[in-house]
């Protein structure tokens, strides 16, 4: 990544990123900051700083009420249904994932094509088009408001992606690794094992990252295909309700988003560097 | 340990094109063999044959007299360096060492893999390194992990493909000797694959010239140098490569474009009825008579300089002629087939650096007509080939060889004594 930059286009792109991070910070901070007001101060702005921005007193009320108030009979079951589904999605689509895209890089079977293309295909798809079918039809066999009912729409999300994200990363492995390992005396399943799969860690991390993610934020089907018992976060923020009738539930879903923001971005922060890291520098000559 | 026999091996690829044409070897215990030719001659797929990452489409491969050809390669127990080492990243120095090792479940204890591992980067100069990924180090000192994970597994046979092309040109010289020691040392059957004809010189018991798949000579490097087969091998070795002059066949003479040199004998006989040959004449084998005394029976002649290279220990003329047009295809054809760039016919003169000739001088060179190879033009056949000569150098070489086997043999032993 070293490249030669005059000083004056990095101060340029200094700018625009600090812009761009602006930008994208804002609504969470805002978020935050709502999560953070008492139901008064949501309601009147000269209780808060920098124009309605930040509360003048921070109030834990909102938080209270999604982990033991009123609203936790809906929010923790769906923070839990919501680890579950995602974490095993990922589980299952990564490894799924792992071995389709080693045979793709690594062998010639005729089909190969096909498969990379139909799963590109099916990304490009659009998810409402599947609900309505999908909800018909797990209500027949019975998958309507389960866990396994969530977990497969979303390995249909994630499994092409992942696919595509991996064999791009086994591709660039050399050959050779592979190769010196079976010379050295592995057989094919140690060779993966001992040699190929510790250098696409960092891939299958970026991919795993993005599986859980694109499981984690899915709205669409978890609010159409399942009622109670395997709602997911996002599903249930919908039917958030006030303290009473009369009061809008802002405050709590702004708590709950940020809570279910958390882990997320606990993520990123750890693999970060695994992400980032070129563990292959160093194999080869280059 | 062990002999490794190539019959008949074929290598067909999806067009049917041959890369490996029919090559039969027999490379001997302990022997180191080189593989060489100009890119694209199949040495590297016959190597990767042998290794078992390359399927023979037909022939026999075998070691110790077993046929190897349906095993994998983690079954042929051979060990190999690749050209860009192919080392582990994710593991370090001794890992890497280690990993051959490690597979073998339960044929090594961890005090023996240590003792293995450590025996072996000991040989190498590797200990100071042994916690850091290859990540961390230079291109020398990768290609000597790569070379102790190939040691350390105690392999029928070594491989090597092209492991010292990523060096620059002082490592590769230190390596190369370090290599050419540790066979010695090992007494290991090795088969080294190359382009660059000084390791194929320096390193091999015996070389194996390729062109285009096929086996063209294999020979001692000294049989190579004096007695090619034929045009290619002629022009493949040597570096200044030797001069490759048109002459013309006129009674007992052969005219060739500086000069006219009488023939006789059975050389005379072998030239009869044919118009044209080609004269191969090594640059050393010139002599600028002004400073050094000729040999005896020398032809005289004077051409004019065009450009002379003065090495400090050497000094190079360039001599430009035409080409007759009889034979300008073949020497045109012999050009590309050794990876040249068509450029202009030149002869290339070895000149002591004494010489004070400078560009533009007529210098006065002489040559013994004895040292001159005369090619049949159409099959490229050396006429001048003395069979028996050969026979000779292949069995000095071989009987070299044995000499410094058991010489390295009875040094390893002493040394063990010693230590003990």
């Amino acid at each position: 990544m070293e490249t030669t930059m005059s000083t004056k286009a990095k101060n340029g792109l200094g700018v625009v990123s600090i812009v761009i991070m602006i930008w994208t910070l804002i609504p969470l901070l805002w978020i935050i900051a709502t999560s953070l007001k008492s139901t008064a101060a949501l309601a009147d702005p000269s209780q808060n700083l920098f124009g309605n921005f930040w509360p003048k007193h921070i109030s834990w009320d909102n938080y209270k009420l999604i982990f033991s108030g009123g609203a936790s009979d809906l929010f923790l079951p769906a923070l839990w249904h919501s680890i579950v589904v995602c974490v095993v999605s990922t589980f299952i689509s990564v490894v799924l994932a792992t071995f389709c895209a080693y045979a793709i890089s690594r062998l010639n079977f005729p089909g190969k094509k096909l498969i990379l293309t139909t799963s590109l295909a099916v990304s490009f798809f659009p998810v409402i088009a599947m609900v309505t079918p999908l909800f018909n039809l797990w209500r027949q066999i019975g998958l309507f408001d389960t866990i396994p009912g969530l977990i497969i729409p979303y390995l249909a999300l994630t499994l092409p992606l992942s696919i595509w994200i991996l064999s791009a990363f086994f591709q660039q492995i050399p050959w050779e690794m592979e190769q010196a390992a079976q010379v050295d005396g592995a057989t094919s399943w140690q060779a993966f094992i001992k040699v190929i799969a510790p250098l696409a860690a960092p891939g299958v991390f970026t991919t795993a990252i993005i599986a859980f993610f694109t499981a984690w934020n899915d709205f669409v089907f978890s609010s159409n295909l399942t009622a109670q018992s395997a709602q997911t976060v996002p599903a249930a923020l919908n039917f958030f309700t006030g303290a009473s009738q009369f009061v809008q539930p802002t405050g709590a879903i702004c708590a709950a988003a940020v809570v279910v923001t958390i882990p997320v971005v606990i993520l990123v922060l750890v693999f970060q560097k695994r992400i980032v890291a070129g563990l292959t520098s160093g194999a080869v000559k280059g | 340990m062990s002999s490794i026999e190539l019959k008949h091996i074929v290598k067909k690829y999806g067009d049917g094109f041959p890369a490996v044409n029919d090559v039969n070897l027999d490379i001997k215990d302990g022997e180191f063999v080189i593989l060489v030719g100009p890119s694209g001659c199949g040495k590297s797929t016959l190597l990767r044959m042998i290794v078992g990452l390359e399927d023979i489409t037909s022939g026999e491969l075998d070691i110790d007299g077993k046929r190897v050809n349906d095993l994998a390669p983690r079954d042929r127990n051979l060990a190999m360096v690749f050209q860009n080492y192919a080392l582990y990243p994710h593991l370090t120095v001794y890992e890497n060492i280690a990993f051959p090792l490690r597979l073998q479940k339960g044929k090594h204890s961890d005090a023996e893999i240590d003792q293995k591992v450590r025996q072996a980067s000991d040989m190498l100069e590797l200990d100071e390194h042994l916690q850091r990924k290859p990540g961390n180090l230079s291109g020398g000192q990768r290609q000597r992990v790569a070379m102790g994970r190939a040691i350390v597994r105690e392999a029928d046979a070594f491989l090597f493909d092209e492991p010292l092309s990523n060096l620059d040109a002082k490592l590769r010289g230190q390596m190369r000797t370090e290599i050419a020691r540790m066979q010695r040392r090992l007494g290991i059957t090795t088969i080294y694959v190359t382009h660059d004809q000084t390791e194929a010189m320096t390193l091999g018991d015996r070389v194996c010239v390729l062109k285009r798949g096929v086996l063209q000579q294999v020979a001692s490097p000294r049989e190579l140098y004096e007695q090619p087969v034929n045009l290619f091998v002629a022009g493949f070795i040597g570096s200044p490569p030797m001069n490759f002059l048109p002459a013309r066949v006129d009674g007992n003479r052969l005219k060739l474009p500086f000069v006219d040199v009488p023939v006789d004998g059975e050389l005379a006989e072998k030239v009869k009825g044919k118009d044209v040959v080609i004269v191969g004449l090594r640059p050393e084998h010139l002599k600028d008579s002004t400073v050094e005394t000729a040999p005896e029976h020398s032809v005289k002649f004077n051409a004019v300089v065009d450009q002379t290279e003065w090495l400090g220990n050497e000094q190079y003329a360039y001599i430009p002629y035409e080409a007759d047009g009889a034979v300008r295809k073949q020497l045109e054809d012999l050009d590309r087939d050794l990876d040249g760039e068509g450029l202009r016919t030149q002869m290339i003169v070895n000149l002591d650096p004494r010489s004070r000739v400078i560009e533009g001088d007529e210098a006065r060179l002489a040559f013994d007509p004895a040292a001159m190879h005369v090619f049949d033009p159409h099959t490229g056949a050396n006429l001048t080939r003395d069979d028996d000569k050969a026979a000779q150098i292949a069995a000095e070489s071989e009987k070299l060889r044995k000499a410094a086997l058991a010489r390295a043999h009875k040094r390893e032993v002493e040394q063990a004594e010693k230590s003990a």
